[in-house]
C-alpha cells in the first residue's frame, strides 16, 4: 500500500486515508486548479509508526490514567505534553523513514515545504477541527521534514484536540492522522475567502494581509476585509486594517516583521484582484458543491490556492461548541505579548481598584436593604472578574506552555517539565514569608522559657520584642487562619500562628530543596545555545514572557481572591445581622431581604464523599489506590492532615501529609512541616506542585475528591514518581 | 452526582456476567497454588460458585484451609488491556455445598455454563461456594478500589 499519495494516483477510496484536507487538495490539482506541488502521507504511515514504537498503547495509558471527565484542562495539557514528548523522543523507524524519504525527495528535492495536518475524522465528525492540529510552514531538508511530520502526528493529541474530540464524542481509539506536504509559495499577499458569509447567506467575505497567511490565521496580523455579493461578486464594503506587520519566511519557519511604509498605505488587494480571488473560491464551491473556506496567496501576480474546505461554522441553529475557547488557550507569541500588556496595564490595576473600591465601603453603616443590594452588586463584580480570569488570565498562562513546547522541541529533555526550573528564578513571595516563619521558630527553639510561655498562652509575659515581630508578621501576611480567598472563619488572632511556630520549633528546620538559581542559569545557557541571531533574541523574549506568565499564575489568584474576600465580607455582615434578628433585636422585613439575597447566591457546601455508603448498604466501598498526576518526585508515607477549612492548618503537625482541595499561596507556610502534598486540583504547574518541588517533597495532584475520601489521621502513601496515592495498610 | 458506590457494584456484576473463568488461589503448607475455574456470581455479589473434581489439589487445599482468593479479569491478551481491562480480586472463604440447596445452584450454574453438564453431574465433582469478604477492583491500569462486605 502506498503511503505517499499524489494527484496522479489519488483514488476515491483514499479519502479516509489522507483526510479531507489532503484529499481536496490533490483533487483540485487533478482538476486544473492552480495549487502548489502537494503530496499526502496517508494515515497508514502514522499507524505503522505508533504500532512499531509501542506508542499506541502508551498514548492510551496516558489518556486513561484517570477518567477524562475528572481531568481539569491543566491536567489535559500535561497529558498532551507528555504524549508530545513521546513523539519527540521516538525517531521514525528506518523502514518507515526510508519509504517516506524516497517519495518526498523525488517531489521536493531541497525545496522548502509546509507540513500540514489532515485528520481523517474531521470529515466523519462533520465538525471543524480547523486550527486544533498543528501545521508547520517553511521547513527545509528531509530530516527536518520527517521531524515535523512527527510533530504533526503528535498534534493529534494536543490538549485542544483532546477536549474537542471529547466534546463532540469521537472515540480516541480511532483517531489517526494523515499529513499534507506542500511546496511553499512565498506569496507577497495572502488571505482567506468564505464563499458564504456565516452571518449573511447572500454575501461572501475576503480577508487579506501582506506576506504569508500565518499572520492572519493565528490572529497576529489584522486583515483588510471585503464583503461581496455572492451573486454579482460586487464589493459591498471594504474595511481597511491598520497595516503594521507582515509574516515572512526565514531560514526555518516564519517571522513577523514590520511592514514597509510604502505597502502599509495600500490595501493588499485591488478591486480586480478581489474579484479574481472570489471567482476562484466560487469555482471551488461549484467543484465541491458546498460553500468553501479557501486559503490563497499571490506570487508574482499569479493566484495560488493553498487549501479549500467546507465551511462548518454556517449557522445550524444548534448551540455552538467550545472549539473557540479551546483554541483561545493556544495563542501565538505576538498575541501573548499584547495580552501581557493588557493584563499588566489594564486588568490587574482594574482588579485592584475594584477590590479597593469595595473595601472602602463601611458595611456596618449600610441599612439592611442597602446591604442586600451591595451583596448583589459585589456578586456581579466578582462574577465579571471571574469571567475575565477565564478569558484573559487563563489563556495567558499559555505563555508558560508555549515556552515549555519551544524548550522541549529544542532540547528534547527526558523530563518534559525540566523547563519549569528555568522559570522559577524569580523567588515567590511565599518563600520569603516561610523564611521569616523559620526565623521566628528558631527563636522559640533556642529559648526554652519563651517556648513555655507561648505553650501556656502567657503572651503578655513573653519577650516584647518577639511579640512585636509576631504582630508585624501578621500585619504583613495575615494571621494564617485566613485563606487568601477570604474565608468566613477568619478571626484576627495570633494563636494559630503561634501554634504553628511551636510545632516548627519542635523539629529541626526543613531544608529547602535544591536552590534553583544555579540550575536555572545552566538551563538558560543550554536553551539559548540552540538558537542564533534573531531567533536567539526571540527565545530570550519568550523566556521573559514565560517568567511573567508563570509568576502571574500564582499572583492572579491573589488578585481574584481579594475581590472574592469583599463579597464574603458582605455576606458575613448579612449573616451576622440575621443572627442578631433571630436573637430578637432587629426589624424582620429587612432581614427577609438579606435572607433572600443570601439564598440566591451559590453557597459553597462541603464536598460529599462519593463512595460513602448509604444506610443499610451491603458494601462499604473505599479507595485503596487513587491515581492523579505526578507533581513532584519522591515517595513518602504519613498521617494525612485534610484541610477542609483554612483554620485546619493551625493543627498541622510535623511529618503529616498535606491533603487539600487546592493549595493556595497563603497555605504554603505549612509545607516545610509536611512530608508530602496531595491536591484535588490537578496539574504540573499549579501552586502545590511548584512549592513541593521547591522543598523537594513528593507531590501528587489531581486526586478526585481528595478531601472527601481521605480523613485526617488516615495513613497514606504518596508516590510522586507515578502519581499514586495509596490509602491505608495492605492488611486484608 | 453519580452514586459511585452503586456504579462500582454494577461494574462488578457486568464483569462477572461477561467472564467465564476465574483464577482460584488456595494454599497448603505455606505454598500458594493457583488454578482456573468456571464460575458464576450471585446478583447480590455475596457469593461465587464453581465446580471441581474432589480429587484435585485445589479441593484438597480448600478443605485444609477455607481461606481463598479469586481473580476475575477482562483481559484479551492484547496491548489495549493495559488501559481497558478491569481486574477484580475476591477474598473470602470456600465451602462445599451439599444437601437440598445444591440443585437450584447447579441449575443456575448450568445456565451460564451449559457445556459443563456432564462434568457437574458427575458424583466425583464438588460444588463450591465462595463467600466473599472483600473485593479489590483495579482499573485504568493502577486505580484500585476496595469493597468490603458488611457482615
Amino acid at each position: 500500500m502506498k503511503w505517499v499519495i499524489s494527484a496522479e494516483d489519488i483514488q476515491d477510496e483514499d479519502r479516509q486515508r489522507v483526510g479531507g484536507k489532503g484529499y481536496a487538495l490533490v483533487l483540485m490539482a487533478k482538476n486544473g486548479f492552480q495549487i502548489p506541488e502537494t503530496v499526502c502521507i496517508s494515515s497508514d504511515a502514522y499507524q505503522e509508526y505508533v504500532d512499531h514504537t509501542g506508542l499506541r498503547e502508551r498514548i492510551q495509558l496516558e489518556l486513561h490514567r484517570k477518567n477524562f471527565k475528572e481531568m481539569r484542562w491543566e491536567e489535559i495539557w500535561d497529558c498532551a505534553t507528555r504524549i508530545r514528548n513521546m513523539f519527540l523522543q521516538k525517531q521514525i523507524p528506518d523502514h518507515i523513514a526510508n519509504r517516506l524519504k524516497a517519495a518526498i525527495q523525488v517531489r521536493f528535492q531541497d525545496e522548502p515545504v509546509a507540513v500540514r495536518s489532515s485528520a481523517p475524522e474531521e470529515d466523519t465528525a462533520k465538525a471543524s477541527f480547523a486550527g486544533l492540529h498543528e501545521s508547520y510552514i517553511n521547513i527545509s531538508g528531509i530530516n527536518a521534514i520527517l521531524e515535523h511530520i512527527r510533530k504533526v502526528w503528535a498534534s493529534l493529541w494536543s490538549d485542544a484536540a483532546l477536549l474537542y474530540r471529547q466534546e463532540i464524542g469521537l472515540s480516541v481509539e480511532k483517531s489517526t492522522m494523515a499529513v499534507v506536504i506542500q511546496a511553499i509559495v512565498p506569496g507577497d499577499r495572502s488571505g482567506v475567502v468564505f464563499t458564504q458569509n456565516p452571518n449573511d447567506a447572500s454575501q461572501g467575505v475576503i480577508e487579506s494581509v501582506y506576506g504569508l497567511n500565518q499572520g492572519l490565521v493565528d490572529g497576529t496580523v489584522d486583515p483588510d476585509r471585503w464583503i461581496l455579493d455572492r451573486q454579482t461578486h460586487r464589493i459591498i464594503s471594504h474595511t481597511p486594517a491598520t497595516r503594521r506587520y507582515w509574516m515572512v519566511p526565514i531560514e526555518q519557519g516564519v517571522q513577523l516583521n514590520p511592514l514597509p511604509e510604502s505597502m502599509s498605505r495600500m490595501p493588499p488587494l485591488n478591486t480586480q484582484k478581489t474579484r479574481e480571488v472570489f471567482g476562484q473560491a466560487c469555482r471551488a464551491e461549484d467543484f465541491f458543491g458546498t460553500p468553501q473556506d479557501v486559503e490563497w496567496t499571490y506570487k508574482d501576480r499569479s493566484l495560488v490556492i493553498l487549501q479549500s474546505r467546507p465551511i462548518t461554522t454556517l449557522s445550524t441553529g444548534k448551540t455552538e461548541d467550545n472549539r473557540g475557547w479551546y483554541l483561545s488557550l493556544h495563542r501565538s507569541f505576538e498575541n501573548l505579548k499584547s495580552l501581557r500588556k493588557k493584563i499588566e496595564e489594564e486588568l490587574i490595576p482594574g482588579m485592584s481598584a475594584a477590590a479597593e473600591e469595595m473595601a472602602a465601603t463601611d458595611l456596618t453603616r449600610l441599612s439592611d436593604r442597602s446591604l442586600a443590594q451591595e451583596i448583589s452588586r459585589r456578586w456581579e463584580i466578582n462574577h465579571k472578574w471571574v469571567n475575565i480570569y477565564w478569558d484573559e488570565f487563563i489563556p495567558f498562562a499559555h505563555g508558560v506552555r508555549l515556552f515549555g513546547q519551544v524548550y522541549n522541541d529544542a532540547i528534547k529533555p527526558e523530563d518534559p517539565y525540566e523547563f519549569v526550573d528555568l522559570l522559577t528564578q524569580t523567588e515567590m513571595a511565599s518563600l520569603e514569608r516561610n523564611r521569616m516563619l523559620e526565623d521566628l521558630a528558631a527563636q522559640i527553639r533556642n529559648d526554652r522559657r519563651l517556648a513555655e510561655q507561648l505553650q501556656k498562652g502567657l503572651y503578655a509575659e513573653a519577650d516584647p520584642d518577639f511579640i512585636t515581630q509576631i504582630d508585624s508578621f501578621i500585619l504583613k501576611f495575615g494571621d494564617l487562619s485566613c485563606a487568601v480567598t477570604g474565608g468566613s472563619q477568619c478571626a484576627q488572632d495570633s494563636e494559630p500562628l503561634i501554634k504553628i511556630l511551636l510545632e516548627m520549633a519542635n523539629h529541626p528546620p526543613a531544608p529547602l530543596g535544591r536552590r534553583k538559581s544555579q540550575k536555572a542559569q545552566l538551563l538558560k545557557e543550554k536553551f539559548l545555545a540552540c538558537f542564533a541571531g534573531d531567533r536567539r533574541t526571540q527565545a530570550l523574549e519568550l523566556l521573559d514572557l514565560a517568567r511573567t506568565s508563570y509568576q502571574l499564575r500564582d499572583d492572579d489568584n491573589i488578585y481574584l481572591g481579594r475581590i472574592e474576600a469583599q463579597v464574603l465580607a458582605a455576606i458575613r455582615e448579612a449573616r451576622q445581622r440575621i443572627e442578631n434578628t433571630q436573637s430578637g433585636n432587629s426589624d424582620d422585613s429587612a432581614t427577609n431581604e438579606l435572607e433572600a439575597v443570601l439564598a440566591d447566591l451559590d453557597h459553597r457546601t462541603e464536598i460529599p464523599n462519593p463512595y460513602r455508603q448509604k444506610a443499610g448498604a451491603i458494601f462499604d466501598i473505599k479507595p485503596r489506590q487513587l491515581i492523579g498526576q505526578p507533581g513532584g518526585p519522591g515517595i513518602a508515607r504519613g498521617s494525612a492532615r485534610v484541610i477542609r477549612q483554612h483554620a485546619d492548618l493551625a493543627d498541622f503537625k510535623n511529618g503529616e501529609v498535606l491533603v487539600c482541595d487546592a493549595v493556595d499561596p497563603n497555605m504554603t507556610f505549612v509545607v516545610p512541616l509536611a512530608s508530602a502534598v496531595v491536591e484535588r486540583r490537578g496539574g504540573m504547574l499549579i501552586h502545590g506542585a511548584i512549592i513541593a518541588r521547591e522543598y523537594g517533597l513528593p507531590c501528587v495532584t489531581g486526586i478526585p475528591d481528595a478531601t472527601a475520601v481521605i480523613e485526617t489521621g488516615d495513613i497514606i502513601t504518596v508516590d510522586g514518581y507515578l502519581g499514586i496515592v495509596t490509602l491505608g495498610t495492605g492488611d486484608i | 452526582m453519580i452514586d459511585k458506590n452503586q456504579a462500582i457494584q454494577q461494574q462488578l456484576r457486568e464483569l462477572f456476567e461477561s467472564q467465564n473463568l476465574a483464577v482460584l488461589a488456595t494454599h497448603r503448607s505455606r505454598q500458594p497454588y493457583a488454578s482456573l475455574v468456571a464460575f458464576y456470581a450471585t446478583e447480590d455479589l455475596k457469593h461465587l460458585f464453581f465446580v471441581t473434581p474432589k480429587t484435585t489439589r485445589k479441593f484438597e487445599n480448600l478443605k485444609a484451609d477455607a481461606k481463598v482468593a479469586m481473580l476475575v479479569n477482562s483481559t484479551t491478551n492484547q496491548a489495549v488491556d493495559f488501559h481497558q481491562a478491569v481486574s477484580v480480586t475476591v477474598v473470602g472463604t470456600a465451602a462445599e455445598i451439599v444437601g437440598p440447596e445444591r440443585q437450584p445452584i447447579l441449575k443456575r450454574y448450568l445456565e451460564k455454563h451449559p457445556y459443563l453438564e456432564d462434568f457437574v453431574r458427575s458424583p466425583s465433582c464438588a460444588l463450591v461456594r465462595v463467600s466473599a469478604k472483600s473485593y479489590f477492583m483495579v482499573q485504568n491500569f493502577q486505580n484500585v478500589m476496595e469493597l468490603h462486605l458488611n457482615q
